[in-house]
Parts: structure tokens; C-alpha cells; sequence
């Protein structure tokens, strides 16, 4: 077909254009902006070219040490969310009823969780682990476990790995049980005639016809808990010290506790790269997984 | 390989206490022998899948019982009942090679390796995807994964029978050809029994020794194509097999004579024990209908059209308000308008009621 050539067509860009520039573009380029300079008060601006980004990337400055200890820590974080929240996630989704009423009774109790906006999760398990009013934190150091996770770090994190788990472990359920759904009778009736075991039909029929909402469900899940900043600054405020401080709480502190809009400008860019950089890799993983290419030569 | 008994089976989609009318498949009684070419035919919905799902356990049944060589295995597991399947839309495994998936059912059934690769290589061989076993199974077209799954069924040898769902619905007509011959070819030579499911005539008439005829949840006839074709016993088959189907025409029939229109016509046997208030029609082929020029003494039809269909051609005529198909002498060039029908009373079949009535000698 050809293409009839049309400049007029680009005043229909234009709207999408014009937001686009005031919402996103002019904001990023102030912080670009922000990020070659030092700030001191009275509105004071001085050029400081690319220091930021170099001390930002030297562990041994004071900014670098803290952007590395909360990237790791955030790193951490992440591998350990995702390595619960999708072998769980599946675990549910296969175990789920596949018709009745029970199947809307269960996707209801499963979407509760994602309905309740993040600091109202915050706060219930903020409330929920106190030592002194909490029902788990009673319960615990009730029962002779010591728990208290506002001075202990493990407890800390295992606190808001939990709340994570709690919060989040329905998306990719759904996300898998949609998967599951679309798998037709045809293939369960085969692999009954074929002999297969229960095992193996997960890892020949189930697992292989969920990888596209796998791929979807560990993206929504990294991401999301690579910027996650709402629930554990409710819950702990990124303490007891430092232990559960994650990039953005880190970066919020330097901009608006320390006021160093230089520092934090400078992180934020490098922080927008890691998850751009994420996000491609996983988009090309994703496109190049989900294309059959049927080849034809191979048919006699 | 095994004999399969069906005794009073039936099925219910809405359970054993649904109304008797409303069954999938009503009882039947019927056996299937060990080394069989079975084709299973009918029109969607008349209960042949459900039929085929009850003999490989994927359904179980309201009513009756399945017996494999005598032995009552109705409640048995599909992989106990050790059956093959192979269905309507290609089913393979994702990650696996063309191979794995040939040697999936094996290796499940804890075949020793060296007989599962044996096996693997020959049907490889006879499905022609030798070039392409240590592909992966995805990256193939349809067809290639129809036989793949084809494969998968044939791949046992000790299987009690290989049922096909309508396994070709998905490959070309030109591959169709060439696979349901190396489906026959591959019966003969591994004594199987085969039951094939399909609702296209020729597909079950060129496969099968027997085929059973299914219309609403009932089997009509079985027998060879050359029974289906000369002596239909229920006025479905005729109807439902042969192109264009058989003509069936209510009729007074007294003795040897039928009358239509006003018109008698001879038949070959005495039919004076037909029963009292029964809806009685004869049914007559196409081919066994002659068109001429119109006679005195032989019906007089009209002709609507005439359809060439090569080697043959075929008459739709009207005789009042009854359409006939007839077939048209190669010497004949029909004129417009009126023309005779010339009956063959050998092939002019009585039926009561829509069955068959065997007449007197």
C-alpha cells in the first residue's frame, strides 16, 4: 500500500506534543538542569558540571556510599519479593477453582489486597506488628518470640517482605490464573491419553503457556518494588538506621531532608536510567518469547 | 488391541437424571473388533466426539458399561484403559523437540530408552518429519504439528485402540489425501484398531472397512460403505451419505407398487406388512434415477437445473411440489421443460417411519 504524504498530519501530534513536553520533558530537563549545580539558599546557583554524577558513582564519597547501600539493599529487596511472590503466585492460581461460584468468591478475596491504596497498607501493618497494640506484635512476643520491628533490622524487613508478599502475591496470581484459563481442554485431555504425570503436565503444558503473564508478572513486580517507596516509609521510615532506607526513601532525604537538589537530581537521572535500561531489556525478552515463527521449508 | 463392548451405554452432559430425549448419546449396545478401521460419521452435535470421549475415559458415562476384551474398565483412568487420542487442533508441548514430543507417551509409561528412540525414528519415518525430529516442535507449521500429534498417537504399539477426533480438520486438502492413505496403510500394517471420527463422507468412506452412521445420539447403521451406499437403513444415511444425497418421497406403498403423484411405480419385493399409521416413504439414489424423454406410463418431472459435475450429471427435477435429483444419460441431451423418470426397482428402498422395511421376496 502506499503512503500518501501528508505534513498537515502533524498538527494532529501536536496536543499529544504540547502535554507531553509540560508534563514530562520541561520537569525532566529542570532536574537536568538541578543536577550540574550546586544549590545554596537565598536561591543561590553554581556550576558544578558533571561532579554530582562522579561522586554519585564513587562508593568512596559520602553520596556514593549511599546510593550504593540503597541500590543493593533494593536489588535485595527485589530478588527476594519476586523469588516469593511468583512461585506463590502460581501455587495459587494452580490450586484455584475453574468453575462455580467459588471462582468469583476467590478472584474477590485475591483483588482485596490490590484495591487498598499503599499508605492505608502501610499503615495496617504498621499497626498490625506494634508490640503494644498490634495483634501480630502482641501475639509474637506473647507467645515468646521477640519481635519489634521498629529496633531490630531483621525484623524489619521481614515485616515489610511480608507486607509485600501480602500486597502484592494476588497480581500475579490473576495474572498466572488468566494464564491458565486460556490453556484449552484439548491439552489436559492429551496429556491424560499421553500418560503424563501431574508434574509434568506443569512443566510441559502449564508452565510453558504462562510464560508471557510470567514475563509480565516479574516486570509489574521488579519494577514496582524497585521504586517502591510509600509502604516501608509508612511502616519503618526507612530505619531502624539505615537497614530498610531503599533508593527512593534515600533519594527523598537528600532532596527534601538535606535540601541538596544538585545530589538528588543527580541520583534521580541515574535511578531513571536503571529502570529504563530494565524496562528495554525486559521489553526485547518479552517480544522476542512471545513470537512463534512458523517455517515452512521445514513441512514435506 | 483389544475388542471393545459397548453395553447399553449412554450419556448425559446434565447428569443420569436429565430427560431421556435430551442425551448425548442414547443407550447403545455395539461392538468394535480388535484390528478394525472404524469411521465414526455425522453431523456436528450428534453425539460422535462424546461417543469417542466415553471410549477413551476422558467422559465418564451416566449409564452403562465399556468392556475391553470382556474385562469392565468404565470407571478405569484413561491411562489405565491404555488408549491413544489424537484430537481435532493440534496439541504439542511447547518446549520440547519434535522428537520429545513423539517420545513424551513413552517415557511416561517408563519405556526403556533405546526402544523409545526405535520407536520415535520409525514414526518419524512413516510421517515423513524425520529431517525435522530435533526441531523445536513450536517453530512448525499446523500441519507439521497435526503430525506431531498424529505421531503421538501412533507412537504405542500396544495401545487398545487409536481414536482420531476429526484429525485432519486443520491440513491441507492436498496433505489430507496423503495422510489418511498413510493412516490406512499404517492400520494394515500394525493391526491397530482404529476409530475415526469425522463429518465429511468421503474422509470416513475412503478410511474405513465399517462405518457407523450417528444422528442425534443415536448410531443409525454401520456397515461397509457399500452397504451405507446401496442399502440405507434409516432415511439419514441416505440423505447424509452420497452426493447428491438420496431422494426420499412420501409415498402410498401397497403390495409391490408405489404411488406418487398420482403415479405407480414397480417395485422389486412385496411390502403388504407395513406398519398401520406408520409415515411411509420410498427413497431411491440419484444415480439409480434415469432422466429420458418424457413417455407415456413413466412420472413426468420438470427440470429445474442440471449440474455437470464432470464425469457425471446430475438432474434436479420437480415432479408437483417434489424435488428429485436424477442422474442424465451421457446420449441424452435434455430440452427445455417436461422430461420422464425412469426408476431402477432393485435400488427403490421402503421406508416406515424412516427405517428401512425389508419386503417380501
Amino acid at each position: 500500500m502506499d503512503k500518501t504524504v501528508n505534513q498537515k498530519a502533524w498538527f494532529l501530534v501536536l496536543p499529544v506534543f504540547a502535554v507531553v513536553a509540560f508534563s514530562a520533558i520541561l520537569p525532566l530537563m529542570t532536574v537536568v538542569n538541578y543536577s550540574m549545580q550546586d544549590t545554596f539558599g537565598n536561591n543561590q546557583f553554581f556550576w558544578n558540571g558533571v561532579g554530582w554524577f562522579k561522586e554519585l558513582l564513587d562508593p568512596s564519597t559520602d553520596l556514593g556510599s549511599r546510593f550504593f547501600a540503597s541500590l543493593w539493599r533494593n536489588l535485595f529487596f527485589s530478588a527476594v519479593i519476586l523469588a516469593i511472590e511468583v512461585p506463590l503466585g502460581i501455587v495459587i492460581a494452580l490450586s484455584m477453582p475453574t468453575k462455580g461460584w467459588t471462582v468469583a468468591a476467590c478472584l474477590v478475596i485475591l483483588a482485596l489486597p490490590l484495591l487498598i491504596p499503599w499508605n492505608v497498607v502501610g499503615t495496617i501493618w504498621q499497626i498490625f506488628g506494634r508490640e503494644d497494640i498490634g495483634l501480630l506484635g502482641y501475639v509474637l512476643n506473647h507467645i515468646g518470640i521477640p519481635y519489634n520491628y521498629v529496633a531490630n533490622d531483621i525484623d524489619a524487613w521481614i515485616t515489610i517482605i511480608v507486607m509485600d508478599v501480602w500486597h502484592w502475591t494476588s497480581l500475579v496470581a490473576l495474572l498466572c490464573y488468566a494464564g491458565l484459563k486460556s490453556i484449552p481442554d484439548a491439552y489436559y485431555q492429551a496429556a491424560q491419553i499421553d500418560g503424563a504425570s501431574r508434574w509434568s503436565v506443569f512443566t510441559a503444558i502449564q508452565l510453558p503457556k504462562m510464560n508471557r503473564v510470567l514475563l509480565i508478572a516479574v516486570l509489574l513486580r521488579f519494577m514496582d518494588s524497585f521504586m517502591i517507596y510509600t509502604e516501608p516509609f509508612v511502616v519503618t521510615g526507612g530505619g531502624p538506621g539505615n537497614s530498610t532506607t531503599f533508593i527512593s526513601i534515600e533519594l527523598v532525604k537528600i532532596a527534601l531532608g538535606q535540601f541538596d537538589l544538585g545530589k538528588a537530581a543527580a541520583l534521580s537521572l541515574v535511578y531513571n536510567l536503571i529502570i529504563l535500561i530494565v524496562c528495554w531489556v525486559f521489553y526485547t525478552v518479552m517480544t522476542n518469547a512471545g513470537i512463534e515463527r512458523p517455517q515452512k521449508e521445514g513441512v514435506a | 488391541m483389544a475388542r471393545i463392548d459397548l453395553v447399553d451405554l449412554a450419556h448425559s452432559y446434565g447428569g443420569n437424571d436429565a430427560a431421556p430425549e435430551s442425551f448425548a448419546l442414547k443407550p447403545i449396545s455395539m461392538t468394535w473388533r480388535q484390528g478394525g478401521a472404524y469411521a465414526l460419521l455425522g453431523p456436528s452435535g450428534c453425539g460422535k466426539t462424546t461417543l469417542l470421549n466415553l471410549i477413551s475415559g476422558i467422559v465418564t458415562p451416566s449409564r452403562g458399561k465399556i468392556l475391553f476384551d470382556g474385562v469392565d474398565i468404565t470407571l478405569r483412568s484413561t491411562r489405565e484403559r491404555n488408549i491413544a487420542q489424537v484430537f481435532q487442533f493440534p496439541v504439542i508441548y511447547d518446549t520440547m523437540t519434535v522428537g520429545q514430543n513423539l517420545a513424551f507417551p513413552l517415557k511416561n509409561r517408563g519405556v526403556p530408552k533405546a526402544e523409545v528412540d526405535k520407536r520415535v525414528a520409525e514414526i518419524a519415518r512413516l510421517l515423513d518429519l524425520t529431517a525435522d525430529v530435533n526441531r523445536k516442535a513450536t517453530r512448525l507449521t499446523a500441519d507439521a504439528k497435526q503430525k506431531i500429534s498424529l505421531g503421538r498417537g501412533l507412537v504405542r504399539s500396544d495401545v487398545a485402540a487409536v481414536l482420531f477426533d476429526e484429525p485432519l480438520t486443520v491440513i491441507d486438502p492436498e496433505l489430507k489425501w496423503q495422510l489418511r492413505s498413510k493412516l490406512k496403510a499404517l492400520h494394515r500394517e500394525l493391526d491397530l484398531t482404529m476409530i475415526y471420527v469425522t463429518h465429511d463422507q468421503t474422509e470416513a468412506l475412503t478410511f474405513a472397512d465399517t462405518v457407523v452412521v450417528m444422528h442425534d445420539g443415536r448410531v443409525v447403521q454401520s456397515g461397509t460403505p457399500a452397504e451405507l451406499f446401496e442399502k440405507p437403513a434409516h432415511t439419514f444415511v441416505g440423505y447424509f451419505i452420497g452426493s447428491p444425497g438420496m431422494n426420499i418421497i412420501a409415498a402410498e406403498v401397497k403390495g409391490r407398487e408405489a404411488r406418487i403423484d398420482g403415479h405407480t411405480i414397480t417395485l422389486n419385493r412385496g411390502y403388504d406388512a407395513l406398519p398401520a399409521g406408520a409415515k411411509v416413504e420410498i427413497g431411491v439414489r440419484p444415480e439409480f434415477v434415469e432422466v429420458t424423454a418424457p413417455t407415456p406410463g413413466l412420472l413426468t418431472a420438470k427440470i429445474d437445473r442440471i449440474d455437470d459435475l464432470g464425469r457425471i450429471r446430475f438432474a434436479r427435477v420437480r415432479v408437483g411440489d417434489v424435488k428429485f435429483a436424477a442422474r442424465v444419460p451421457a446420449a441424452f441431451a435434455p430440452s427445455e421443460g417436461c422430461v420422464g423418470l425412469k426408476f431402477d426397482p432393485a435400488n427403490v428402498h421402503v421406508y416406515a417411519d424412516s427405517r428401512l422395511v425389508e419386503g417380501a421376496a
